[in-house]
């Protein structure tokens, strides 16, 4: 599969957005993201992330500021199907009757003709698609009759079937396993390597540093972004969420028979902590504190 | 007995209820698979009533009265959505007041100007005495909305069900939206003469809602959904001349027939199915 041939990005520039009711849910905030990597939007309930997402996607207009894809206008990007959006279980209709192959073809719309009746190259990729997350046999399957974990794969067959440079992914890893996670992960991967900018919007801090490139912190405005290493730390995590992660610390004598300085920080909001390790002022992530599969979490 | 059978064919007007009614059941019974997917289908009943002002307004001012019900029924269709738009209320507390209140307009208009035309037989429908210039109209509606329905059921249906991914592929789906609400107040208007306005809901709901049973792939529920309409349209206009009855009323019961026969013996969602895959145990979901 090739992407086209775009350099992705996303920037956003003092962009700020109110519902219908007036009601200010972004303001001022200014972030780029590009080219090819996988960026975490992370943020607590009710910090406009999704709001961010449906401003993406042109459901709601910037009241100020505004926000380009692979430097051209939202409206302009989407016409020229270049962003592929993963949506929340939640918001689709799984009572639809349509099947897993009906799904995965309308990422083929855009390139189709006026009647969008699928060519032998749209039949071949959304095949491949399907193969790809590993879906190949559910394709007649009607869309409700499948697990949290095969729906979500469904709706990333159908980012990959649209082959589009920048992927919106709002929430993909609630309610699935962790051997799904994992899949998704991997395949993630894959996608940047083949030149796709990736936006992920997650509450699983612990999963962040395993595999995104960049962070945007978000809360009602960017608080931070940058590369993962430098951005994602105890410091920055405390004052996006403010007080309603779940913060244990442990160091001095609850940790060491000795007077080792190092303490252990964990930070969720989820089932997936996030474990910094160290000394103050030089603490790190402990990845390796995240749960494997078949653990327990 | 043949002879008895074929007597409705002999009439000219029979034939045309028959075949007229085929064709606005079949159009209804298209839109109706949108509306009942999108929980809408009380949409229809709004339409029909609403377009009740716009009629009278009509006849008084010496339009057609088409017009006058589109307009109306399209006022209170985008209305519904415009208020939808803004405000945190439930569809159904939106449409039950959008639509009272035209009903209420037009029954306060017919009362204080009584007028030649009888609103009567807007409420009540009678197919099988359509005047012949209404005839046209009604054939041209329902033939604009299935050729557009023809080109744009896909685009719909994505819009539908997947706002953003209707987005993401460079649609509009509130134009979309528009466009539906459209063809549903046209046709709406067309099957007004052949139901009636109080019937009409029927023709805009169970052909879907039948069909929906019997598949799980838009497209097929789409087909079966105009084989229905068609069919019990047509059936019941003919059926009409035997029993002298109300031709809205056969048509209708027609259609809660199919749906009661689809409703127990649906292969995969009837009662019978639900039965058999209960005393199977190990059939368990993916």
């Amino acid at each position: 599969m090739t992407m086209k041939r775009v350099q992705p990005s996303i920037e956003a520039e003092h962009l700020s957005v109110a519902y219908a009711n007036g009601v200010r849910a972004i303001s001022d905030a200014s972030f780029t993201l590009g080219p090819a990597s996988i960026c975490a939007l992370v943020g607590p309930n009710g910090s406009g992330k999704s709001t961010l997402f449906k401003t993406l996607m042109g459901f709601l207009k910037p009241a100020q500021g505004g926000v380009r894809i692979a430097g051209l206008p939202v409206a302009e990007a989407l016409k020229k199907g270049l962003v592929a959006y993963v949506p929340q279980s939640e918001e689709v209709d799984w009572t639809f009757p349509v099947l897993v192959e009906d799904v995965v073809m309308m990422g083929r719309y855009g390139r189709m003709g006026l009647l969008r009746i699928p060519s032998k190259d749209d039949r071949a990729t959304v095949e491949s698609a399907l193969v790809r997350v590993g879906m190949g046999e559910f394709r007649c399957r009607q869309i409700g009759e499948l697990s949290g974990g095969q729906k979500k794969r469904v709706f990333l067959a159908r980012a990959l079937a649209q082959e589009s440079p920048v992927i919106l992914l709002d929430e993909p890893f609630t309610g699935i396993d962790v051997k799904t996670e994992n899949e998704i992960v991997a395949l993630l991967r894959t996608l940047r390597e083949e030149g796709a900018l990736i936006f992920v919007s997650t509450h699983n801090l612990g999963s962040v540093p395993e595999f995104c490139d960049h962070v945007v912190l978000f809360n009602r405005t960017v608080l931070a972004f940058g590369p993962t290493e430098t951005t994602f730390t105890r410091e920055k995590l405390a004052e996006t969420f403010g007080g309603v992660l779940r913060h244990v610390r442990l160091g001095g004598t609850e940790l060491h028979d000795d007077d080792d300085a190092r303490r252990v920080t964990v930070l969720t909001d989820d089932e997936r902590p996030l474990v910094f390790y160290g000394r103050k002022g030089d603490e790190r992530t402990v990845s390796s504190a995240a749960p494997r599969e078949g653990g327990s979490a | 007995m043949i002879d008895l059978l074929l007597e409705p064919f002999g009439y000219q007007y029979m034939v045309r209820a028959i075949w007229v009614g085929a064709l606005v059941g079949t159009v209804c019974a298209f839109l109706s698979c949108y509306l009942i997917l999108k929980g809408w289908s009380l949409m229809g009943d709004a339409l029909s009533h609403s377009v009740v002002p716009g009629v009278a307004i009509a006849y008084l001012s010496g339009l057609p009265y088409a017009l006058g019900a589109f307009t109306s029924g399209l006022i209170a269709a985008l209305g519904i959505a415009a208020v939808r738009r803004i405000t945190a209320l439930r569809e159904d507390a939106i449409i039950g007041i959008v639509f009272t209140t035209l009903f209420a307009i037009g029954l306060l208009i017919a009362s204080i100007k009584p007028m030649a035309v009888n609103l009567q037989s807007i409420i009540m429908g009678n197919i099988l005495a359509i005047p012949d210039e209404d005839i046209t109209q009604v054939v041209v509606i329902a033939i604009v909305a299935l050729s557009t329905l023809a080109f744009r059921w896909r685009d719909l249906m994505l819009a539908f069900f997947d706002e953003a991914q209707a987005r993401a592929v460079g649609l509009d789906p509130w134009r979309l939206r528009v466009l539906f609400f459209v063809l549903l107040s046209a046709c709406t208007v067309a099957a007004l003469q052949t139901v009636g306005a109080i019937l009409v809901i029927a023709l805009v709901v169970t052909p879907g809602a039948t069909a929906y049973l019997l598949t799980d792939r838009f497209g097929v529920m789409i087909g079966i959904a105009m084989v229905i309409g068609a069919f019990s349209s047509a059936f019941g206009a003919y059926a009409s001349y035997f029993l002298d009855g109300a031709t809205g009323g056969l048509i209708v019961l027609t259609q809660t027939a199919i749906f009661l026969l689809a409703y127990v013996f649906a292969p995969k969602h009837g009662v019978l199915a639900a039965r058999r895959a209960a005393r199977m145990p190990k059939s368990e979901p993916a």
